[in-house]
């Protein structure tokens, strides 16, 4: 097996193929992996479930950052704060990671923000919020996106020079809190800060 | 040692066998498009297969080299010169100080590959040279090479005797291609069942040009539309290197290198492993035909295909070793 890649409801193995039709003598390696699967899930298994880490991640719900909040509410018959005070009230689970590097999917929201994704995607800014149907995620970069907007987080969900560069993993525990602009362009900046001393030293 | 951009192409890249391991976080494994034609070029200069090699869109970068240096050209040929004369496809190519690599029309093929004997001396990135452009790390600067791009070579090359002409050393690698450059081999994915029998009869009756929005992530194909009996939508799993997807409007797209991990369009086939190189040579405008194969039959064209490789590969280490040592 060279990579495993699970989603919401599949499990997807890459194998290398030279190496395990060597063992599989007379069957295809395809069959042979089925075959393994198979034995394996007959087998009892002792699931041991380790809790994903718990995360508080903070998320400004500002209009400059949620260009999508008026809409998300109207279409709910609510009103925008109501949206934050929803969106922030659940602890939500990180279903799987793909899309994207390090784009979370994470449910469920709230049934009275929850919205159908936009027909066409736009385009996104990195960091941002959005929901799509009951699900909630951040966008790790600037990329076209078709999810509701909502909000924006200082934190970064994928940096390519951290030692862990994805922030997330599947069966992490997610909670959301409200800052206002002010803390949110302070824990940039410090994180900025934090960035330049470490280049200094 | 190093080798110099001296002029940007339209997308050259750092590209090895791709990062593997991190598709569950999101990170795409990257790697060269047509990575039999990657594995060729670094049999004749005796590097590792997977070592980091260049590949190449056209028109492609002009490369100045810094030092002597051993290299190869795989893959599409550009009609490659050095110092205006042209050198061999395929070959082993040994370069002096001071030479110029440059191409000049597409003649065959969509990327070619440019490996340097022991490697380009670049960084790692989660265990893959790979650039990653949407992740913008890996390769050089996680980019394509620019005007200016300098890349430090892994190891110093002697000049050729006298220093004076570049040697195209004697022996071609046969690099195989198909004589059917347009038929791609399939097997049926998951949501192949989704197809009508008339939209399952048209996927391998007709055939399907490739559109201009085709890159390095994916090709979209102009097809006469493929209903589906259900347009019910899927939850994401992981999709791969080959994957056929059915867009809602009933066209086709097949993912490539620069794939995303995950995706929620029905997956109605896969392009066989063994396939991907003559798919990744194929071009905007270029025309192909799936053909359904099985599975037995998928396999053992890879096995084959790498059982070429690694005789090819000894023959170049032999070759190598009689020409400098011998």
């Amino acid at each position: 097996m060279t990579e495993l890649v699970p989603a919401y409801s599949s499990l997807t193995v890459y194998f290398d193929l030279p190496k395990v039709k060597k063992t599989a003598g007379n069957i295809t390696a395809i069959e042979w992996m089925i075959e393994q699967a198979e034995q394996r899930l007959k087998e009892n298994i002792f699931l041991q479930e380790t809790p994903g880490k718990m995360m508080r991640i903070p998320v400004c719900y500002d209009s400059e950052f949620a260009p999508d909040i008026f809409r998300l509410a109207a279409a709910n018959n609510i009103s925008p704060e109501e949206v934050i005070a929803l969106h922030t009230s659940k602890t939500y689970r990180v279903f799987m990671l793909g899309f994207l590097p390090g784009f979370a999917y994470m449910g469920q929201v709230d049934e009275k923000i929850a919205m159908p994704r936009k027909p066409q995607p736009v385009n996104v800014a990195a960091d941002s919020v959005g929901v799509a149907g009951s699900q909630t995620g951040i966008y790790p970069l600037d990329s076209p996106g078709g999810w509701h907007i909502i909000g924006r987080t200082p934190w970064k969900l994928f940096d390519a020079e951290r030692e862990e560069p994805v922030l997330l993993q599947a069966g992490d525990q997610v909670q959301f809190f409200s800052i206002s602009k002010n803390d949110f362009r302070e824990i940039q900046n410090s994180a900025l800060l934090k960035e330049s001393s470490q280049g200094d030293t | 040692m190093s080798i110099q951009i001296i002029k940007a192409g339209i997308l050259d890249t750092v590209q090895d066998g791709g990062r593997f391991g991190y598709q569950h976080l999101g990170i795409n494994p990257s790697g060269a498009m047509d990575k039999y034609a990657m594995y060729i070029a670094n049999a004749l200069v005796g590097n590792h297969p997977e070592e980091a090699v260049i590949e190449m869109h056209f028109p492609a970068s002009v490369f100045l080299f810094g030092y002597p240096a051993l290299i190869a050209i795989s893959g599409a040929d550009f009609s490659a010169t050095i110092n205006g004369d042209p050198v061999a496809h395929l070959h082993p190519v040994w370069v002096n100080k001071n030479d110029v690599l440059q191409f000049h029309r597409p003649v065959y093929g969509a990327r070619a590959y440019l490996a340097i004997a022991g490697g380009l001396d670049i960084s790692k990135w989660l265990g893959s040279y790979s650039t990653n452009l949407k992740a913008k790390a890996g390769g050089c600067h996680g980019r394509n090479l620019q005007k200016g791009d300098e890349i430090l070579l892994c190891q110093s090359f002697p000049s050729t005797p006298g220093q004076s002409e570049f040697i195209v050393l004697p022996w071609k690698a046969d690099d195989q291609r198909e004589d059917i450059p347009n038929e791609i081999w399939v097997l049926p994915g998951h949501e192949w069942h989704r197809l009508t029998t008339e939209s399952k009869e048209n996927f391998t009756m007709t055939s399907f040009v490739i559109t201009q929005q085709s890159d390095r992530m994916g090709y979209r194909l102009n097809n006469i539309p493929l209903p589906a009996m259900t347009n019910e939508e899927l939850v994401s799993s992981a999709v791969s290197f080959g994957t056929v997807q059915l867009l809602p409007d009933g066209k086709l797209i097949i993912l490539m290198a620069d794939h995303q991990t995950t995706g929620g369009y029905p997956r109605i086939a896969h392009a066989i492993t063994a396939h991907h190189s003559k798919l990744a040579q194929r071009r905007a405008g270029d025309k192909i035909q799936f053909r359904i194969t099985e599975q037995a039959i998928a396999e053992n064209l890879y096995l084959q295909q790498q059982q070429h490789l690694q005789q090819l590969r000894n023959a170049c280490t032999f070759r190598l070793q009689q020409y400098f040592n011998g």
